[in-house]
């Protein structure tokens, strides 16, 4: 870490004044943007192509929708009731689901680091459940709930309970153990421990573990449902295959696409709001600003000197 | 329910702590053997020694995280059982929450003790005003530098009022200039606080600056304790008696 010779003041403000001199992004964040709606732009203008054109060159696009076939499907969708219902009951199943592994994860997680017993008793257990894919346990769950609808919901959870408890047990073991000294110094108790420095500690791991688990549950959740259930994106996609409504596959696919780019990006934003403490995170955008700019910058001569700054400064 | 003028450093008096034939270490790894040590209340003494001597283990066994393995470890007569809020330990290293803006690490001790809100603020800017870093409260540990945050962790320390302050080797990672000023600190703000201080060091000069008395390990064992004529005064670097304990301290060190 950086310290200043002289000890006093002088680095500290310097913070705020060096964000600033990355301040005019906006430019550059626009220009991030349309680089990535160009790229989604493209993928989706290749595909009408090589669909509109029924391209047959060992890859086989005469039976595959074209964009404007999906499109169509997708608006006659939207404005039935089906669709409202199917998206409903899959984000109430991924969400029971994932809530209920995150809080048993990393409770389970930060018991079997902190305590022997726990380990000792729950350790060999989670060791031989984890590597039983989640889809497998479909019979269990059939076999054990009473409706489909809860088996949903149990799969889907035991898919994101596993990343969630093994990356909490990982972050709890590697904290520094300094900071748990010296909040006992101060008198604090083992719940004050907990609160005060295991939980806020591990939260950068706990997240990561977070992040694995979501793409699990959705996997797992979309599967469980075209095994079982009544309603569901996953169903729903799966009855328009058995009677060959292939954009209406196509709808189901976007559509899980969809939620699952949401529902990530909403666990990465709460994740980093939490863990803005980090030293890492702060110096990111710093460190990355030049070679994400690239792209853009090459379009307008004019920016590159800016470009050559950038990194001589961060040698400073 | 206590007011602020109740918890202020200057109606609490130092603890007297002490070693009986105490045997400290790691129960696999023993380091000291057959200590016997007496920290008279309101005192500063300086503990040192080569590295790997015991040091920071005798520091935390009088902090209670580490039982000694044998003997006794004793607070006012009164066995340690434990970790508690009279005795505050300051580390070398960062031991500041990173998640926790400097202000809140001092508020936490407070907050531990059940102060009220408004109340345990207005000490922690008080206590940070007294360190310099007025200005930095609501800094992270991370956007300051070594000497801040070794000022904060000052801060949290003595902002609960303990009885004691261990210090193990709270200046060691910071350059000469600062570690002078912050010895100076050191002294200012323990003045009044009546906090008995054992300042674990590996540095003889701040070992003789600081200490009334200064304690050597060397060899397992409790090697000699010295009395530090005219302790926390500058002007003493060229007394006699004190350039005399110097060389003795250094000698003894060497060997």
């Amino acid at each position: 870490m950086t310290r200043d010779p002289r000890g006093d003041g002088r680095f500290a403000p310097r913070g705020p004044r060096r964000a600033g001199r990355f301040a005019p992004r906006y430019p550059r964040r626009y220009g991030r943007f349309a680089l990535r709606l160009g790229s989604l732009a493209t993928a989706l203008g290749v595909w009408q192509l090589l669909t509109g054109l029924d391209v047959d060159l060992w890859l086989r696009f005469s039976q595959f929708p074209t964009v404007a076939d999906v499109a169509h499907a997708f608006a006659e969708r939207l404005s039935g009731p089906d669709y409202w219902t199917d998206l409903t009951e899959s984000l109430t199943r991924i969400l029971t689901g994932f809530l209920l592994a995150a809080v048993l994860g990393v409770a389970t997680g930060v018991l079997v680091a902190r305590s022997r017993l726990a380990e000792d008793l729950l350790g060999p257990l989670v060791e031989v459940v984890r590597p039983i894919p989640a889809i497998a346990l479909v019979p269990v769950a059939i076999l054990l709930l009473p409706s489909d609808e809860q088996g949903i919901v149990f799969i889907t959870f035991t898919a994101a309970f596993f990343p969630v408890l093994v990356s909490t047990r990982h972050a709890v073991r590697a904290l520094t153990p300094v900071w748990e000294e010296a909040v006992r110094t101060m008198g604090a108790g083992r719940l004050r421990v907990l609160g005060s420095v295991v939980l806020p500690g591990a939260l950068p791991g706990i997240f990561g573990g977070l992040s694995v688990g979501l793409g699990v549950s959705w996997i797992c959740v979309i599967s469980a449902e075209m095994i079982s259930g009544q309603y569901g994106v996953g169903y729903r996609t799966w009855q328009d295959y058995t009677i060959v409504d292939y954009p209406g596959v196509f709808v189901g696919m976007v559509t899980i696409g969809v939620l699952g780019w949401i529902t990530s990006t909403a666990v990465e934003v709460l994740g980093r709001r939490l863990t803005r403490w980090l030293p890492r995170t702060s110096y990111v955008p710093g460190a990355r600003a030049p070679r994400r700019a690239r792209g853009p910058l090459t379009a307008v001569p004019a920016a590159s000197a800016t470009e050559q700054e950038v990194p001589h400064d961060q040698l400073v | 329910m206590t007011s602020s003028s109740d918890v202020r450093p200057v109606s609490r008096t130092g603890a007297g702590l002490a070693l009986r034939d105490a045997v400290l270490g790691h129960p696999d790894a023993p380091v000291l053997h057959g200590v016997d040590l007496d920290v008279a209340p309101g005192e500063i003494l300086t503990l040192v020694g080569p590295s790997g001597c015991g040091k920071s283990t005798l520091l935390r066994t009088l902090a209670g995280l580490l039982p000694p393995l044998a003997g006794a470890a004793t607070q006012d007569t009164r066995p340690l059982t434990g970790p508690c809020a009279d005795r505050a330990l300051v580390f070398q290293e960062d031991a500041l929450l990173p998640w926790r803006t400097l202000r809140a690490n001092v508020e936490l001790p407070l907050a531990i003790q059940g102060l009220p809100r408004a109340e345990r603020r207005a000490q922690a800017e008080s206590w940070l005003a007294r360190v310099g870093l007025a200005g930095q409260a609501r800094q992270l540990p991370h956007r300051v530098s070594g000497g801040q945050r070794q000022r904060a962790q000052l801060a949290r320390a003595l902002a609960p009022a303990p009885r004691a302050v261990l210090m193990d080797e709270p200046f060691g990672a910071l350059d000469a200039q600062t570690r002078a000023g912050m010895q100076d600190l050191l002294v200012e703000v323990l003045r009044g606080t009546g906090a008995t201080v054992v300042f674990v060091t590996h540095d003889v000069d701040e070992a003789l600056f600081l200490g009334d008395r200064v304690a050597l390990l060397g060899s397992g064992a409790l090697a000699a304790l010295h009395q530090v004529p005219r302790p926390r005064d500058r002007t003493a670097h060229d007394d006699p008696a004190r350039v005399a304990l110097r060389r003795e301290v250094l000698s003894s060190l060497g060997t």
